[in-house]
C-alpha cells in the first residue's frame, strides 16, 4: 500500500427512521478533537430533521412498547455486542473527543457498555420493580402496571460524549419508549457510532433516532414539538433548560433535570422519569 | 388559435380540424375514433421531468397559508369502505362542514363523497351549509355490471339528493378498444345525471400509459364530463402527478378549443399537505390560475384533511402538532 493513497472521510449521518440520513438542509459542520484538530464532517440537523424523526418515532414506538420485555432486553444485549465488537473505534473516537488518555477512554467505553448491558436486564424487571398490586377493599385485584410515556426528546449531555449519551438514552429505551436525541453539539461522533451499532441490533426503525446540529436551534422544536411526549434537558444549560421547560409545559410533557451534583449510573431516577402507571382492574375469579 | 410551444399547439389544431362546434361534438364512432387518434402522443420523459422541476418549488409562509386554506375548501372528504355506518359518515358530515371546531376561520370542505345508500343520510346532515354531497355510481369501484344496474345505480343517488356523482369507465372496454362504447355509457350517465355535476373516473392506474390518459381524458370530456377524475383509491397505483398533468393538459387545450373549462380531481394516496401544494403548483402553472378553484379542482382523500389542519395550525403557532389534536375518521 503506497503513501499517496487517497484519504477516505467519512461524513457522519443523522439516524432517522432507520436510516442514515444527510440532514434535509443540506448542511454539515466540521467537528474537532479536544486540541482543536479536525476529525470530521457531520451532518448539521435542522427543525425539519426534528419533525421527521418525532413522526418515525411515533410510527415505531407502540412496536416496541408492545414487544415483549425479553425481547427488548434482547435487543438491547445486542446492542452491547455490537459496541463491544468495535470498540476500538469507540475508544480512538471517545478520546479525541474529550482528550482522554487511551486507559481513560478504554475505561469510559467499558463502562458505557456495562451500562447497556445494565439496561438491557432492567427490561423484564421494570414492572415487577416499579409495578405491584395495591390491597383494595372488594373482590378485585388491583394492579400498578409501569407503560412507557411514549415519545421522548432526549438533549444527551454535552461532555461526556459516549457514557452521558448511553446515561441519558439507555433509559427511555429499556422501559418501551421511542427516542429522539440531540447528540452533543461538540463531541456527536461517539454518540452517533453508537446509532450506527443501533441499525445492526435489531431494532425496529424508528425507536432511537439521532439529530447532531447546534443545540440552541434544533432544541427548542423538540421542546414545543406536541407529539412529544416527555424531555430529557441533561444537556441543556441552566438558562436553556429553563426556557426549553417552560415551552414544553405548554403541550404538558414530562420533563427530566438531573439533580446538582454527582448521580450513580446506576440510579433508578432515569428510568422511572419517563414510565406512566396505568392502574388495572380484574374481578378475582374462581 | 393562440399558438402554443411543443405538442399542446399540435394536440388542439389536430382536434381543431375534427370536432366541429357548435352543433354535435361527435356524431358518430368513427368521428369519436378518429378525433382520439389525432391526439399526439405523450412525451412520458418530459412530463415527468416538468413534474420533478415544479415539485422543487418552494411555497412558504403566506403563499402557504393561502395554498392550505385553499386546498382545505377543494377536499372531498371521501369515505367508501364496507365497514361504513351511519354514524361515520355522520362524523364525517359534520367534520366537512366544521373541519376544526376550535377555530371557525377553516374554511369547510369541498364535499363529502360516499356510496349511494349513505347520500340521504349525508345530506341530510350538511343541509344549509355550502359542502356538497358527492356520491360515486356505476358499480363503483370497478364499473362491471350491465347498464341498467349503472344507471339505477346514478338515479339512485340522484334522487336521494346527491350533488355530484363520481360515476367509473369501462376499462375493460377502453383498453378492448371499444371506445364508442364507453363514450355512450358516459353519455347516458350524463343524462341520469340530471343537474347533478358529473364526475367522471378514468381508473388511470389500470390505464397503464400516458397516451391513454389522455385519450380517456378527452373522451371523458367529450361525453360530457363536468370533472374527470384520476382514481377510484381502490387500485394499487392512484393519482400521480404526472398523470395529473396530462389531465390538467387535457382540460387546458379542451377550454382553448370549446371555451369550456373542464374540472380534475385527483384522488387516492394523496396524504400530506406537501403533496397537495405540489398538486396546486401544477394545477397553476398547467391550466392556469382559473383552476384554482374548488369549482375546478377537487382533492379525493380522508386522511390528507388532518394533516392540512396540522399544517395550518403549525403555521399559526409554530409549534408542532400531534397528530391526534383531530379526530381520526
Amino acid at each position: 500500500m503506497s503513501n499517496n493513497r487517497v484519504a477516505v472521510m467519512k461524513t457522519y449521518k443523522l439516524l432517522i427512521g432507520g436510516e442514515f440520513v444527510r440532514s434535509e438542509s443540506g448542511r454539515s459542520y466540521e467537528v474537532q478533537d479536544a486540541d482543536g484538530a479536525f476529525i470530521a464532517n457531520v451532518a448539521q440537523g435542522s427543525r425539519k430533521d426534528v419533525r421527521d424523526a418525532v413522526v418515525a418515532a411515533r410510527a415505531a414506538q407502540p412496536r416496541w412498547q408492545n414487544a415483549t420485555a425479553y425481547n427488548r432486553g434482547q435487543v438491547l444485549y445486542r446492542l452491547a455486542e455490537m459496541a463491544e465488537s468495535r470498540r476500538d473505534e469507540l475508544v480512538h473516537q471517545v478520546k479525541a473527543a474529550e482528550g482522554l488518555s487511551t486507559p481513560d477512554a478504554e475505561s469510559t467505553v467499558s463502562a458505557s457498555i456495562d451500562l447497556i448491558i445494565y439496561y438491557a436486564g432492567w427490561t423484564d424487571k421494570v414492572a415487577q420493580v416499579l409495578g405491584g398490586s395495591n390491597p383494595v377493599a372488594g373482590p378485585f385485584f388491583n394492579f400498578s402496571v409501569p407503560t412507557p410515556t411514549g415519545v421522548i426528546g432526549v438533549l444527551a449531555p454535552t461532555s461526556s460524549s459516549l457514557l452521558g449519551f448511553v446515561q441519558t438514552v439507555l433509559p427511555p429505551l429499556c422501559s418501551g419508549n421511542a427516542v429522539v436525541v440531540m447528540a452533543s453539539e461538540e463531541r456527536p461522533i461517539p454518540g452517533l457510532l453508537l446509532g450506527e451499532m443501533s441499525a445492526t441490533a435489531d431494532f425496529p426503525g424508528g425507536v432511537l433516532n439521532i439529530i447532531s446540529g447546534q443545540l440552541g436551534e434544533v432544541a427548542p422544536t423538540l421542546a414545543s414539538h406536541e407529539d412529544v411526549d416527555g424531555l430529557d434537558l441533561t444537556g441543556a444549560s441552566i438558562e436553556q433548560a429553563g426556557e426549553w421547560a417552560r415551552s414544553a409545559a405548554d403541550s404538558i410533557k414530562r420533563v427530566f433535570v438531573p439533580r446538582s451534583g454527582d448521580e450513580s449510573l446506576s440510579s433508578l431516577r432515569r428510568l422511572r422519569a419517563f414510565i406512566e402507571t396505568a392502574t388495572v382492574w380484574h374481578t378475582i375469579g374462581q | 388559435m393562440k399558438s402554443k410551444v411543443g405538442d399542446h399547439a399540435q394536440s388542439v389544431d389536430n382536434v381543431v380540424t375534427l370536432v366541429t362546434s357548435p352543433g354535435p361534438r361527435i356524431d358518430s364512432e368513427a368521428h369519436l375514433v378518429a378525433t382520439l387518434k389525432a391526439l399526439p402522443g405523450v412525451d412520458a420523459v418530459g412530463v415527468e421531468a416538468r413534474v420533478a422541476k415544479l415539485a422543487t418549488r418552494s411555497i412558504k409562509t403566506s403563499a402557504k397559508k393561502e395554498a392550505l386554506d385553499l386546498a382545505l375548501s377543494m377536499v372531498d372528504l371521501t369515505t367508501l369502505e364496507g365497514a361504513d355506518t351511519f354514524q361515520k359518515v355522520r362524523s364525517l358530515c359534520t367534520k366537512a362542514m366544521l373541519p376544526d371546531p376550535r377555530d371557525a376561520s377553516v374554511p369547510s370542505v369541498a364535499a363529502v363523497c360516499v356510496y349511494p345508500d349513505l347520500v340521504a343520510l349525508a345530506k341530510d346532515v350538511v343541509k344549509g351549509s355550502s359542502v356538497k354531497v358527492a356520491s360515486v355510481a356505476t358499480a363503483f369501484p370497478s364499473g362491471r355490471a350491465s347498464m341498467k344496474v349503472k344507471l339505477a345505480d346514478v338515479e339512485e343517488a340522484v334522487s336521494a339528493g346527491a350533488d355530484e356523482i363520481d360515476m367509473v369507465i369501462d376499462r375493460g372496454a377502453f383498453l378492448s378498444g371499444q371506445l364508442g362504447r364507453v363514450y355512450e355509457e358516459i353519455v347516458a350517465v350524463k343524462e341520469a345525471c340530471g343537474t347533478a355535476h358529473l364526475k367522471v373516473i378514468l381508473e388511470t392506474g389500470e390505464l397503464v400509459t400516458y397516451d391513454n390518459v389522455r385519450k380517456a381524458s378527452w373522451l371523458a370530456m367529450l361525453a360530457g364530463a363536468d370533472f374527470i377524475k384520476t382514481s377510484t383509491g381502490k387500485v394499487s397505483v392512484s393519482a400521480t402527478r404526472p398523470v395529473a398533468l396530462v389531465m390538467l393538459e387535457a382540460v387546458r387545450d379542451f377550454a382553448d378549443v370549446y371555451g369550456q373549462k373542464i374540472g380534475v380531481k385527483v384522488a387516492g394516496g394523496i396524504r400530506t399537505s406537501k403533496d397537495a401544494i405540489r398538486y396546486l403548483v401544477l394545477v397553476n402553472e398547467t391550466a392556469g390560475s382559473a383552476w384554482l378553484s374548488p369549482d375546478l379542482f377537487r382533492f379525493g382523500a380522508s386522511s390528507l384533511l388532518n394533516d392540512l389542519l396540522m399544517q395550518r395550525q403549525k403555521l399559526a403557532s409554530g409549534v408542532y402538532v400531534r397528530s391526534d389534536e383531530f379526530s381520526v375518521d
